[in-house]
């Protein structure tokens, strides 16, 4: 294949292909199955799906006949105009003027609700929701190169910790937040305990399968989780014991608005809970990036470079891994609290493998290990198929395909991840360093 | 003599239907240096993945400073003061060479999860003094102009050197190099030869070594053990190993 | 005899008969593996479209006025077949080929978007509420006195065990005495030096998601006519429950594929028949993470040495 010129036509991968295209797509999208009384029928799908077929296979038909002089085309395009990832400006350098920008950026997210519509807030607080799990889930997958499949089990593990101590034991949003997330880090550190020596493509198998299990376990045991109906009436987080309901549940209690003798509405709860996920996501913002400048996460990319060598340095692996699963845990444990208070109700269907899926498109997206990448990448998951409707139908579909050309053109993501590199700080190593760029390779060729 | 400090008895590996190693004795002294040589697919590699934990040994014993080690993790071992560098050099490529050096210093360092959120004075103190060391050892092997740069673009002869100050900032009692000498040039080699003797003098190590370059191995080992196939052929001082006839004929005689 | 050893073997018929279709699809599972050493993530759902076509040619000879159940039979299986090989070859040449020599997760990554993808394109073409279709083969044998619980052998159960049968031998006969077997074989011992020996290894690739596939729509086919009801989303937990088989078997061995996926079958009946229905995933995936733990290379399948 590799012998022939930029010019020639490729006849017969193109008819090859085209057939290809019609023999997936006539059976599939070309009819339409369906039961009518008991009996199975089947019939020609709509004219646009056939119109849609044609298409598909001339534009097949096409793109491999031609498909020399396009990737000759292609490849010229890339020489002359090469595109360079795309990496935000870096601010290392100056900390006053990080720091200005940052404070400006957090004013601005914590003001902004005020001005906007209820239904806005609230898309807003469940990107939140996204971006923490997308940061956790980052930490393992990004960081720590684990691929994670069932992340979403720690998040059910997160909300059913509030659900069930408030309702067994009236533990409020505040001491169960703390809990919610050790209860997540605890089964993170026990289940990864033992899974964490095997390679990397099991693991995620056995993750995954760990995730389907605590989903299945809290939809059979009726009698605490309340099976597939779920529990609700799970309370809302509440502000130094100041509720945000009309009336106060219980005696003695002032409400939120009556304490401070404003008129009642809604939108205070929206915004309420907007700028507790807000905290929240700083929070974990924080840690991480502290977690990034400690041993532990220089360990994480070093292990994902090389264990081998880690090993023949003494970094014990599994404990190294541990750790990244148990704090990525931790996170999806605190999502999960925020995500029952929020919602007031939850179920074993908020819990399913897709939901581990579309945090983990949210990682791919943003670019694995890039924190910025992936806040912009949750984002954008939650809030566009708001804006389009339609869009919403082939939601899934998209992030399927999204996740396989991602790992094709750009397995990084978006956003490639940027450490922050330790700096030798004396030594004036700069000046010194480019001309031992020429000095080297001489000295080599002796 | 002084103490010995590493010591396989009856060493074996098997794969499967291959004898990788058979019956393989070896010893070293504390402050030693010693070499392994043998013609390539010797097992000499294979000796050295069962010494530092990475294969467990099918057979056989190895004690280091008085302590049962063949069954041990490999990290454990290195935690006892036993790291190597390996053949084909492995650095983590795209961190920079200073964190190769910090990265190594792991173990020694304030790992403490709540320390390092808070950045508490013990931990700026531990991460202080991890940098000094770092800086220290990449003084020694010249590389202190590169410490910024991506560990994978330095030369070839460079990264080798970073391999071996990598091993050193664990503060090792043995240091095993896996042919450190292979794709140098004569001055780097003369560079390393002093490097290894320095290390054994002011830094206390003793060094386990796998070389084909003959010129480094007489020069700088107390004792070789020449291995063939699997299996010791021959060991005793540089002198006594060159005139072995055994040695002659399999090894050296037909260079 | 007593009337738990009817129940008994019941449980153990149903188990073989699931067990045998999971053996069909873990196969596509072990072949992939033992040859480009990755997780074809998406395999459960080549074995959904499989049933899927399989539904469609039934409906639509049925329509026709064809009545005979070989017929029938037959042309399901053919045109299945032919359809969901397509699938396979065209999902290993998009979503994996390009990702030959990059890291494992980045390939199991990309295959998971494969299968979240195909899942939703059958959704969204064949819509997401269960399609039903009454039983093409009825009937069976019972065994057992009248009054008491009897043991029955459905005719269909029998269809599948003999399917399996033939297929599974038309197989083995295939990969040790065909040129194309033999260059399979060599490819899962080294792929790398197959290569240098001259034979086109990415043929033999494509083969073996041919194949894998070929034998997912045998399954869909008979699991689809066994259980009458199918939807866009069976295909992600038979892909686990096969690719726990092939583990248990011991991955990239294509009888501990057989051997695995019918001890998860019986596994699973025992379960649901002792215990209770709700339980027989957890105990599949249980079985998963054990047989991982602590022999990670299955029970018929070699160790694995790592190279330092």
């Amino acid at each position: 294949m590799n012998s022939q010129s930029s010019t020639t036509l490729r006849w017969f991968p193109a008819f090859m292909a085209t057939g290809a295209l019609l023999l997936l797509a006539v059976l599939m999208l070309g009819v339409q199955l369906s039961t009518e009384n008991t009996e199975l029928v089947v019939y020609f799908a709509a004219s646009e799906r056939w119109h849609l077929i044609l298409a598909g296979a001339v534009l097949v038909f096409l793109v491999q006949l031609f498909r020399n002089p396009i990737s000759a085309f292609w490849q010229g395009a890339k020489k002359h105009n090469p595109l360079s990832p795309f990496q935000l400006p870096s601010l290392d350098d100056n900390k006053p003027l990080k720091r200005l920008l940052i404070s400006f950026v957090v004013a601005g997210l914590m003001v902004w609700p005020f001005f906007v519509s209820r239904g806005a807030v609230d898309l807003a607080t469940l990107a939140l929701i996204y971006v923490m799990l997308g940061l956790g889930l980052n930490v393992v997958v990004g960081l720590a190169g684990l691929l994670d499949l069932g992340y979403v089990g720690f998040y059910a593990v997160g909300a059913y910790s509030y659900a069930l101590l408030s309702q067994y034991f009236g533990l409020d949003f505040w001491s169960c937040l703390l809990i919610g997330g050790v209860m997540a880090a605890i089964f993170g550190f026990i289940l990864g305990f033992p899974v964490l020596r095997l390679r990397g493509d099991y693991l995620a198998i056995v993750t995954l399968g760990f995730g389907e299990i605590i989903r299945i376990l809290l939809n059979n045991l009726t009698s605490i989780t309340g099976g597939p109906n779920g529990i609700s009436q799970i309370p809302k987080p509440t502000l130094f014991g100041l509720e945000f309901s009309r009336r106060a549940k219980e005696d003695g209690n002032v409400p939120f608005h009556e304490f401070f003798g404003i008129d009642y509405s809604s939108g205070y709860k929206v915004i309420f809970l907007y700028i507790l996920a807000l905290l929240l996501v700083l929070l974990t913002l924080y840690i991480i990036n502290r977690l990034l400048r400690m041993p532990i996460g220089r360990a994480w990319e070093a292990l994902r470079e090389d264990d081998i060598a880690c090993r023949s340095l003494g970094l014990n692996p599994t404990a190294i891994k541990l750790s990244a699963f148990t704090i990525g845990a931790a996170f999806a444990g605190f999502a999960g609290t925020f995500f029952a208070a929020r919602q007031g109700f939850i179920s074993p269907e908020s819990f399913t493998f897709i939901e581990s899926a579309i945090i983990l498109a949210i990682v791919v997206l943003g670019g694995m290990g890039s924190q910025m990448g992936v806040i912009l990448a949750a984002v954008i998951m939650t809030v566009l198929p708001e804006f389009a409707r339609e869009f919403q139908e082939y939601r899934m579909l998209m992030f399927g395909l999204m996740m396989v050309l991602m790992m094709m053109w750009r397995p990084e993501g978006l956003m490639p991840m940027k450490r922050p590199h330790l700096k030798l700080k004396d030594h004036q190593s700069d000046k010194k360093d480019d001309a031992s760029v020429n000095r080297q390779p001489i000295a080599e060729s002796v | 003599m002084s103490q010995c400090l590493l010591e396989a008895s009856d060493l074996s590996m098997r794969f499967g239907g291959l004898l990788a190693v058979d019956q393989m004795a070896l010893k070293v002294r504390k402050g030693e240096i010693v070499s392994m040589i043998g013609p390539n697919g010797a097992g000499k590699t294979t000796v050295f993945n069962c010494l530092t934990g990475f294969y467990k040994p099918t057979g056989g014993k190895i004690i280091f400073q008085g302590r049962a080690v063949e069954k041990l993790p490999g990290f454990t071992i290195a935690r006892l003061g036993v790291v190597r560098t390996f053949q084909n050099v492995r650095l983590f490529k795209a961190m920079t060479v200073l964190e190769n050096l910090l990265v190594a210093q792991h173990r020694h360092l304030n790992t403490g999860l709540l320390a390092g959120l808070f950045k508490t004075p013990s931990f700026r103190k531990s991460e202080a003094e991890a940098m000094e060391r770092a800086a220290y050892w990449l003084d020694k092997v010249g590389l202190t102009e590169f410490a910024n740069r991506e560990a994978g673009n330095l030369a070839y002869g460079q990264q080798r050197r970073l391999e071996i100050a990598r091993c050193m900032v664990t503060d090792p009692q043995l240091l095993m190099l896996d042919e450190p000498a292979a794709g140098l040039n004569p001055n780097e080699t003369r560079e390393l030869d002093k490097l290894i003797s320095d290390l054994r003098k002011n830094h206390g190590v003793s060094v386990l070594l796998i070389e084909h370059d003959m010129k480094l191995v007489m020069e700088i080992s107390d004792r070789i053990y020449v291995i063939n196939q699997g299996r010791p052929l021959a060991s005793g001082t540089p002198e006594a190993v060159r005139s072995h006839p055994e040695v002659i004929k399999a090894y050296l005689g037909e260079s | 005899m007593p009337e738990s050893a009817y129940y008994f073997i019941q449980q153990l018929l149903n188990g073989l008969t699931v067990g045998s279709t999971y053996a069909l699809i873990a196969i596509g599972y072990t072949m992939v593996y033992g040859i480009i050493g990755m997780i074809n993530f998406a395999h459960g759902e080549i074995y959904m479209i499989g049933s899927y076509v399989a539904f469609a040619v039934l409906a639509g000879l049925a329509l026709m006025g064809v009545d005979s159940i070989a017929l029938m039979l037959a042309a399901a299986f053919i045109i299945s077949i032919i359809i969901t090989s397509t699938y396979g070859f065209a999902v290993e040449r998009v979503a994996y080929r390009p990702l030959r020599n990059s890291n494992r997760l980045i390939a199991l990554i990309s295959a998971i978007g494969m299968s979240i993808f195909l899942q939703n394109y059958v959704r969204i073409a064949q819509g997401s509420r269960d399609i039903a279709m009454p039983s093409l083969i009825t009937g069976g044998w019972t065994f057992g006195p009248a009054d008491e619980f009897n043991v029955t052998l459905s005719y269909m159960q029998v269809v599948i065990f003999i399917i399996t049968f033939i297929t599974m031998t038309l197989l083995t006969l295939f990969i040790s005495k065909s040129r194309m077997g033999r260059a399979c074989r060599a490819c899962a011992e080294d792929l790398g030096m197959t290569r240098l020996l001259g034979i086109n290894t990415n043929q033999v690739i494509s083969l073996t998601f041919i194949i894998g596939a070929a034998l997912a729509a045998v399954a869909g086919v008979l699991l689809g006519l066994y259980y009458g009801v199918i939807n866009p989303y069976i295909g992600f937990l038979a892909g686990l429950k096969a690719f726990t088989a092939a583990v248990l078997g011991g991955i990239g061995s294509i009888p501990g594929a057989v051997l695995g996926g019918l001890i998860l079958g019986v596994t699973e009946a025992f379960t649901a028949g002792y215990f209770s229905s709700e339980y027989k995933d957890v105990v599949a995936f249980s079985l998963l993470v054990l047989i991982l733990l602590f022999r990670p290379s299955g029970i018929l399948g070699k160790p694995e040495v790592e190279k330092v």
